[in-house]
């Protein structure tokens, strides 16, 4: 199990990038700062995958995400904005309603994992092959309906970028 | 001594950040990448309960990666849909994309 102060020094200084990052996608008023510390979160995150042994799921991360997904939101960016960047990330009315209800969620949360016992194992490594076979055996009916859905996705997007057609 | 309870609390802090950026922003992006916050933390709790109380490992992280899969179909749709919006609209703003409301 990791262990060892090397261990704590990358947790501690990943989720503090991380949870910063975060905050900076939150509560930045220009969205292209926002686009940018997206990635950057969700590098953090591979990083945390890193320390947790799950090499795989990093390298997943590290390509979906902070490669495919956060290329997307910069091109929405840059399709759907006109005027001056500065303010394009603007909070709405509801700041401290919203505050509120996050806070008490949080709070929820962070009462629950610190009450609970959790009874941790040996802890288990997972590897590449294991995960590959599961995919091709208990959960092949899932992959195959992720296939499908992307499928539908790629299609959707496509229709939806380009309007389909119009009936006259 | 990382534990468990390390990685469950940085996954309520994101959640809680991806929480409020959804229900505070203005820009229907912006609500978009909060949404991929959120999806993040869970992701991050999956994998940790896998690492950390192992009876069915593989499944932990087969899970996270249907997630993954799942945000990448969502976000491109939601882009999609907000692009259409724009075309129609010329705002992205979810405050002004009121159609239903009367």
């Amino acid at each position: 199990m990791g262990g060892g102060l090397m261990h704590t020094l990358a947790f501690y200084m990943l989720a503090g990038v991380t949870l910063a990052a975060a905050t900076g996608v939150v509560f930045k008023r220009n969205l292209v700062h926002s686009a940018f510390l997206l990635s950057v979160t969700f590098l953090g995150v591979a990083g945390l995958y890193m320390t947790l042994e799950a090499q795989f799921l990093a390298a997943v991360q590290a390509l979906v995400y902070s490669g495919a997904v956060a290329v997307l939101v910069v091109i929405g960016v840059m399709l759907t904005q006109r005027e001056n960047m500065s303010q394009s990330n603007p909070p709405n009315a509801m700041v401290a309603a919203g505050g509120f209800a996050a806070l008490t969620i949080v709070g929820v949360l962070v009462w629950a994992i610190l009450a609970t016992p959790w009874k941790t194992g040996k802890g288990a490594v997972v590897s590449v092959a294991d995960i590959g076979r599961r995919f091709l055996t208990d959960f092949a009916p899932p992959f195959e309906a992720i296939a499908l859905l992307l499928l539908a996705a790629l299609i959707g997007a496509v229709v939806l970028f380009k309007g389909g057609k119009t009936q006259s | 001594m990382i534990g468990l309870s390390h990685y469950l609390l940085v996954g309520a802090a994101l959640f809680g950040l991806g929480m409020f950026g959804l229900l505070t922003k203005r820009n229907l992006i912006a609500v978009l990448m909060s949404v991929e916050l959120m999806l993040n933390s869970v992701n991050i709790n999956l994998v940790a309960f896998s690492r950390y109380t192992a009876t069915d490992a593989a499944a932990g992280q087969v899970f996270s990666l249907f997630i993954i899969a799942v945000a990448a179909a969502e976000v491109a749709i939601g882009l999609a849909l907000a692009y259409a919006i724009y075309k129609g609209r010329g705002t992205v703003s979810v405050d002004e994309i009121d159609w239903l409301k009367w």
